[in-house]
């Protein structure tokens, strides 16, 4: 059958001149500057068109109050006469607000977005190998009466695949500008200025041919918008009319080839969404991934590492002994270098991320995944923020904005800790190196390595079992619906790669290292205070004096004892106070410290541990000494602290609890309620509690430790 | 009448109508799933579970849930 709009006779108009009016007079420009937002659909090469445009000169930030990035940078449209503020809208299929993305991008054509002023000029960005769905949205933004021009890209593939654009004709039919560019050659790129300018210059006199039926109203205030939202017959309705507007331009400006051919991607697509290979791959691309993640990462670490340690020598050796050269080297430097050193993971993290992204497989590993995420409730695109989790939750949870259900989404968010991140990495490899070291198990496998894939699958385990009964009880919504694009595979855009790479690296050393700045700012004043003035200043300092291996040597000075300071001060007070209830763990009061201070953040737990025993502030977790000083280390009785059995239940302890200061100010903005941050804490701890109480009481009854 | 989960793999239909009047359905429609179009069937996902279709050129996933309100003649 044949559908047609009632009005299907539009004008053809004999030239631009029809849209693109003579100037009505300079339109006021901000600062000096046009205001222009860059729109298109997911993959249609808009982020490598804005980086062409603005080269270095951007920036990335939230909108207000939401997590959709706001990415801005500046453009010089003709030398430096004129220049613009190019807003990167986030990928949009429609406008219609249904999820964040799209009502933030709405809010931002409407001018509603603080500091920024309605743009003048919109550019839409088109997928010349996806024209027809690319369109739609156009169609939506012309309804905006702001001037859209075209930027179509990925010509050259589109006459791969013999499709022939009359770029003309669809600029006739379309009343507007089309250009046609090559981003990464930088073609196209001065008559999109030209046409851009042009279009600054002038009111939009919109002519949407397909709503001019009797059932729209042809205005699209914001009245109208919201009236089309909650009247879902109607709006579906407008895509009707949209889309068939869409096909007779598409039928007049396009000659296709038939389409029986199989396409590239659909041959890739055979192996690598294939049902028993595909699932094979995915595996099989995770695991490298993950290797090649831990693999490269390390000698940077160490680097890292090693660079902090030494500034903070320096600075100890440079600035004279004090109260404020402590807080420098103890509170700042130890507490950014332990963000700082986990750096390098984070960055090739989203290098594989970016790569996995752009080529078009994220979309088929949540296509693989899907039938297996909806059993438990959540929708195939958590997967991609669920496995950044392991690297980070920040990340992880940042990238939850992708899923447009708010409960899945917070489902997601909920779980997403349960991955073991890379924070939790020193605490596993302290305990092995000190505990387990060298035992293998079938007499081939490394005892570590098996620990810490069991970590591994123990969180993935109860993140599966929690999301389930999340989705049951408080967070119930039906399954979510999954309709998803599998974008055609394509070559990465290394210079997107990288770039992504980068401004995501800044964002997250920005967030984390401000709150975990201050909370090692806080820790530090806690293990600092109240000032132990003298070794012999109490009676309890020669305990302490008397257990310890490494008495201070400094003769003649009054040096203060690190262990005695520790055990004075308000946090060694807090650590006996918890003693009672972390007893039955098996934990002794110097863990105690350690485990407050590790609800900053993971790692601090081996420097804590450090100090508390002793060893120096800049040991890594490999440092032999540490080492040494756990296998040492006695509880107040005399007894042995860490037996394998206290050193299985602290790793299971840190597998499951939430102790990470900067995720949960991550999950508080996301969220956007401290009920949901708090909830997550108490729930993970107390199930952190729980298993590592059934773990330490269930070994001794079965008679270890 | 005759739904998108009832056709064979590779098969193609032209979409009669989209049933139902929710988020889904305006989703679907806006992805270009409207009345008229023609479409075909690529695969399914390893546990049977979701479609892939072609639509305007492109390849569009979703669960059988959602392809159960697509009607198609063929």
């Amino acid at each position: 059958m044949k559908f047609q709009i009632p009005n299907s006779k539009f004008q053809i108009p004999n030239s631009e001149s029809v849209v693109v009016n003579p100037i009505k007079g300079q339109r006021t420009k901000d600062n000096g500057h046009f205001t222009i937002a860059l729109a298109g659909n997911p993959n249609a090469g808009k982020t490598t068109l804005f980086n062409a445009l603005t080269g270095m000169r951007q920036k990335v930030a939230n909108y207000s109050g939401v997590t959709v990035e706001r990415k801005e940078g500046f453009w010089r449209l003709n030398g430096s006469e004129n220049t613009a503020r190019l807003i990167d809208l986030p990928g949009l299929y429609s406008l219609d607000a249904t999820s964040l993305d799209e009502q933030i991008a709405r809010d931002v054509l409407l001018g509603k977005v603080v500091d920024l002023p309605k743009p003048d000029t919109l550019i839409a960005v088109v997928d010349a190998t996806n024209l027809e769905r690319n369109l739609y949205l156009v169609t939506q933004l012309l309804e905006f009466k702001i001037p859209v021009v075209i930027a179509l890209t990925m010509i050259d593939t589109a006459e791969k695949q013999s499709l022939e654009i009359d770029t003309d004709k669809l600029s006739r039919l379309l009343q507007i500008p089309v250009v046609r560019v090559k981003a990464t050659q930088k073609q196209g790129i001065e008559e999109l200025a030209k046409k851009v300018l042009q279009s600054a210059q002038t009111e939009a006199t919109p002519n949407f041919v397909w709503l001019s039926n009797a059932n729209f109203t042809e205005n699209t205030d914001e009245d109208d918008i919201h009236l089309s939202l909650s009247d879902n017959k109607s709006a579906n309705k407008k895509i009707f009319a949209r889309y068939n507007f869409i096909s007779e331009v598409y039928q007049e400006a396009v000659k296709p080839k038939d389409t029986l051919e199989r396409s590239v991607s659909e041959k890739i697509d055979r192996v690598l969404t294939h049902k028993f290979f595909g699932l094979l791959i995915l595996i099989a691309i995770l695991l490298l991934v993950f290797q090649t993640i831990f693999s490269w990462a390390n000698l940077p670490m160490d680097l890292l590492d090693k660079g902090f340690g030494a500034l903070g020598d320096f600075v100890r050796a440079e600035m004279p002994e004090g109260i404020l050269t402590d807080l420098l080297v103890d509170g700042v430097i130890a507490g950014v270098g332990g963000v700082v050193v986990f750096l390098p993971q984070i960055l090739l993290l989203f290098l594989f991320l970016s790569i996995l992204e752009d080529t078009g497989y994220m979309a088929r590993a949540a296509f693989l995944l899907d039938k297996l995420m909806s059993r438990v409730g959540l929708h195939g695109k958590a997967f991609l923020p669920l496995l950044s989790s392991f690297a980070c939750a920040i990340p992880g949870i940042m990238a939850t904005r992708t899923i447009e259900n708010p409960k899945d989404r917070l489902a997601t968010i909920m779980i997403a800790p349960f991955m073991s991140c890379s924070a939790r990495l020193p605490v596993y490899t302290l305990m092995i190196a000190a505990i387990f070291a060298g035992q293998t198990v079938f007499g081939f496998l490394s005892l570590g390595a098996v620990l810490i894939l069991a970590m591994y699958a123990l969180g993935i385990m109860v993140a599966v079992i929690v999301a389930f009964i999340l989705k049951r009880t408080i967070l119930k919504s039906p399954t979510p619906p999954f309709v998803m694009e599998l974008p055609p595979y394509r070559l990465p855009n290394f210079r997107t790669v990288f770039q992504n790479m980068f401004t995501r690296a800044g964002l997250f050393l920005k967030r984390a290292g401000t709150v975990i700045l201050a909370i090692s700012i806080i820790l530090w004043a806690l293990t600092a205070f109240p000032r132990v003035q003298s070794p012999m200043s109490n009676i309890q300092s020669q305990e302490v004096a008397a257990s310890n291996e490494q008495p201070t040597i400094n003769e003649g000075q009054p040096a203060i004892d690190e262990s005695e300071q520790l055990q004075n001060s308000y946090a060694g007070k807090l650590g006996h106070f918890i003693e009672p209830v972390i007893q039955p763990l098996g934990f002794d009061w110097k863990i105690g410290v350690a485990l407050i201070a590790s609800f900053a953040a993971r790692e601090v737990l081996v420097s804590t541990l450090s100090i508390i025993y002793n060893v120096g502030k800049d040991e890594t977790e490999e440092s032999a000494s540490l080492i040494q000083a756990v296998r040492d280390a006695k509880k107040d009785d005399g007894t042995t602290t860490w037996t394998p059995l206290t050193a299985l239940t602290l790793m299971v302890f840190f597998v499951l609890a939430m102790q990470c200061m900067s995720t949960v100010a991550v999950v508080r903005r996301e969220a956007n309620s401290w009920a949901w941050a708090l909830f997550m804490v108490g729930y993970m701890t107390g199930l952190a509690y729980l298993a590592a109480f059934l773990t330490y009481q269930g070994g001794r009854l079965l008679g270890f430790g | 009448m005759m739904n998108l989960t009832n056709l064979p793999i590779g098969a193609q239909a032209k979409v009669v109508a989209v049933n139902g009047n929710n988020a889904i359905t305006k989703r679907l429609m806006e992805m270009g799933v409207v009345p008229g179009v023609s479409v075909r069937v690529i695969k399914s996902a390893p546990f049977g579970d979701p479609l892939e279709i072609r639509v305007r050129g492109y390849h569009l996933a979703m669960r059988k849930n959602e392809a159960d309100a697509i009607e198609v003649s063929e």
